[in-house]
């Protein structure tokens, strides 16, 4: 009999929601078995068994957001005996009150009969007496929707704040709000926000999500339509708030881009006439941004390089992501060392990392990691735009729709098309002529292509 | 300042004691001749001689009661058990007679005796010698029961206890033994009843005493390098208890776990979480844990005695679960 709990899949990853039970109650489970779908910060990830046994319980509803450790479900012998008698590898027996809390309170009543509360375990004593593992005292009954679950501490700073606690997410076990998640409230608007978290007795906020700026929050109306933050808006929301207390500044450069295109013609012409074998691509022009800039990038590594607080990073690999957009939100898939791979190689995996991104089924490592942002609104018919930072990364790049224009050259009125292409940069890393100094060899790459072989 | 081991600081004291009022006499198994099974009295009888330095026959209810009487008139023992555990053939006269007479005569006579005693488990000793049963003495007024964790301690906790009036019973540490630290030279006397912070912190508090103490300021400063201000409070005394230190700490850092090498169960862990969620409920933002050893007679074989007692392991992976169950972020 084991508990499973919400495992941390990723450095940045505080929560998860649980999305998709992949097995139900009494279906017999083997060690690497798929138990459920999680939904972290910015991917889908599956719940893998850790032992053979059956899903004796299931403590959560789908859809519900899971702190780091906290219970989700419990596999045993199938005897379906107590909740949680915490036998784990390690002798040494601790009690997490969290596990006795059999079910999580659910958050309102019509979530309270989707999560079926379960027997407590009132004498593990009896069963286990002689192993030192009856550390998990009897469980307090099953929480029905009853009173809002929170830490004292957290009830504490509530009333402090005249905050109501029934509009407070928890986040905590079992849904408990502690007080990060009454700080965050405070922060967005709540009652004596801003700034009042920070008043004397309060212990120091520094719990406190970046996302607690005291920028003005919309109260919602009769009419209005509430969508509900997933997990992905939500990071989305709070890095690019971290974003924009960065110092950026902006520089356009028109980019010539018809030997680009004429380039990005002659090698889909030379793939498709290799049909048959696996899988021929067609390469983009992002895809060919992506080669271009990893190859200047690694001639600028004062660019391909992220803020570190008290350092500057210059990063050994150029990675370079490419923002693709949800139904929902916003993913930026990052192509690895794009400045050592073939441009079909950078082809065949932004399709797939963009397919995959899409619908929230990339692993970590393959949205993490970034050293240089593309964002490309061409397809859009966007002339010209400006991007936001992502940080820590020091760069990001907006590529706007190519466009036919009578430009000057030698005296003479000619037609060519013109990519407007602009690079917001963080100030604190890089200043207005090392930028410069970039999008200028990014410029001349572009505008003669072939010099990339080079 | 000198630098000397856990056992050196114990000699030492003993030896000033001795030397300073001559009321002071030692008394036990063992202690003269043989300079004590661990050597906290070595050299002590060569110094002092048989009147004040008294071997006895194996039979601790006999000589605690003996002890017991002499305080009754006038002298200073301070007994020693050769382990914690050889206390239950005693525990009549600890309980019934030490703990109550001051109480049950209306005043009139005081037993300042001091019964010093290692526990703890670690060194093979197996079920019977390994036990750290000091929270039953913990448990009864008309006792004082201390518990030094460094050297420091050991000489001002020592020397507090043989000067206090009433019994005191001052709990050593077999693996604290060898552990060394600096011990202030001359006069160093603590409060009985006060415990103290070993470690400032903002995150997260450890409360600890004896051997746990160091396991937990070990954990506390690797956690330092990774950004987690763990508060180490090390209790120093079991009674009376430092209730308002302990809460004052987590009043600050709203998160607490305990650290004992004892049986979780009745344990001064379950002590803790009550004082703890009685001074300081409103500032917790987590459960009270506790980290303690396996509810079992401990093994004599050593990987089984390993996994059974509280490690350092065993804490972080606790302090980590309350930090991650309040979304704790650096």
């Amino acid at each position: 009999m084991s508990d499973v709990l919400m495992p941390r899949l990723s450095d940045t990853m505080e929560e998860g929601v649980l999305s998709l039970w992949l097995k139900h109650e009494g279906d017999a489970v083997r060690k690497g078995d798929a138990l459920a779908e999680i939904e972290t910060d910015k991917a889908t990830m599956e719940l893998e068994a850790y032992e053979d046994g059956v899903l004796e319980q299931v403590l959560v509803a789908e859809g519900t957001t899971v702190a780091i450790g906290g219970r989700l479900a419990v596999i045993g012998d199938g005897s379906g005996g107590s909740g949680s008698d915490g036998t784990g590898s390690a002798a040494t027996p601790t009690v997490d009150p969290a596990q006795t809390e059999a079910t999580p309170a659910p958050t309102s009543a019509e979530t309270a009969s989707t999560t079926a509360p379960s027997s407590p375990p009132t004498d593990v004593a009896s069963a286990r007496s002689a192993t030192g593992q009856t550390s998990a005292p009897a469980a307090a009954p099953a929480a029905s929707a009853g009173p809002v679950r929170t830490s004292p501490l957290a009830r504490r700073i509530a009333k402090e704040h005249g905050l109501d606690l029934n509009q407070v997410t928890g986040t905590g076990p079992g849904g408990r709000i502690v007080r990060a998640d009454v700080e965050a409230a405070v922060a967005a608007g709540g009652p004596g926000a801003p700034g009042a978290a920070q008043r004397a007795g309060t212990p120091a906020s520094t719990t406190a999500p970046s996302t607690t700026v005291a920028a003005p929050v919309a109260k919602p109306q009769q009419d209005d339509e509430v969508v509900p933050l997933n997990a992905v808006r939500r990071i989305t929301a709070e890095r690019l708030t971290q974003s924009a207390a960065a110092p950026q500044f902006y520089l356009t450069a028109l980019v010539e881009a018809d030997r680009l295109l004429a380039l990005r013609s002659e090698v889909n012409a030379g793939l498709a006439a290799r049909a048959g074998e696996d899988a021929p691509v067609k390469v983009s022009v992002t895809d060919l941004l992506v080669r271009v800039c990893a190859l200047v990038l690694r001639q600028h590594p004062e660019v391909n390089a992220s803020w570190g607080g008290d350092a500057i990073l210059r990063h050994r690999h150029v990675n370079v992501g490419v923002a693709v957009a949800m139904d929902d939100g916003l993913i930026v898939p990052v192509v690895h060392d794009a400045d050592t791979l073939p441009l079909a190689d950078i082809a065949t995996r932004t399709r797939d990392l963009a397919e995959r991104g899409r619908t929230g089924r990339l692993k970590p490592d393959e949205f993490s990691g970034g050293t240089f942002t593309i964002s490309n609104l061409g397809m859009y018919g966007i002339d010209h735009f400006t991007a936001v930072v992502n940080p820590p990364e020091a760069a990001i790049l907006a590529v706007g729709a190519g466009t036919q224009e009578a430009v000057v050259r030698d005296g003479q009125v000619v037609v060519r098309t013109i990519i407007k292409m602009t690079l917001t940069s963080d100030h604190r890393v890089l200043d207005g002529a090392t930028a410069a100094a970039f999008l200028r060899d990014l410029k001349a790459a572009l505008e003669s292509p072939l010099s990339v072989l080079l | 300042m000198t630098v000397m081991t856990y056992r050196q600081a114990l000699n030492e004291t003993l030896r000033a004691e001795l030397a300073r009022d001559p009321s002071v006499i030692l008394i036990g198994e063992e202690i003269g001749v043989f300079e004590g099974s661990y050597k906290i009295t070595a050299g002590l009888l060569a110094e002092f001689g048989p009147e004040r330095v008294r071997d006895t026959p194996i039979a601790e209810e006999g000589f605690v009661g003996a002890a017991v009487g002499a305080a009754m008139l006038g002298m200073r023992p301070v007994v020693e058990l050769m382990t914690l555990n050889f206390s239950l053939i005693a525990i009549d006269q600890i309980v019934n007679h030490a703990a109550k007479i001051y109480a049950m005569f209306g005043g009139q006579c005081p037993v300042p005796m001091v019964i010093r005693t290692p526990g703890g488990g670690g060194q093979q000793l197996a079920a019977t010698h390994s036990q750290n049963l000091e929270v039953w003495y913990a448990h009864v007024p008309g006792l004082k029961v201390v518990a030094p964790s460094t050297p420091a301690d050991a000489k001002a906790l020592m020397t507090a206890a043989i000067r206090d009036d009433d019994p005191v019973f001052v709990l050593e540490n077999l693996s604290l033994y060898n552990t060394k630290g600096e011990v202030p030279d001359g006069e160093h006397v603590a409060e009985i009843g006060k415990a103290a912070v070993v470690k400032q912190g903002t995150d997260l508090t450890v409360v600890a005493y004896s051997r746990a103490t160091v396991i937990a300021l070990d954990v506390a400063r690797q956690l330092e390098d990774q950004g987690i201000s763990v508060e180490v409070v090390d209790l120093r005394s079991l009674r009376p208890l430092d209730r308002e230190t302990v809460c004052a700490s987590v009043r600050k850092t709203s998160r607490a776990v305990v650290l004992e090498d004892d049986w979780l169960t009745y344990g001064i862990g379950a002590e803790l979480a009550a004082t703890i969620q009685e001074g300081a409920f409103d500032y917790l933002d987590a459960p009270v844990r506790r980290v303690a050893a396996a509810e079992v007679p401990l093994p004599y074989a050593k990987p089984l005695e390993r996994v059974a007692l509280p490690d350092a392991a065993a804490l972080t992976k606790v302090i980590h679960e309350v930090l991650d169950a309040t979304r704790f972020s650096r």
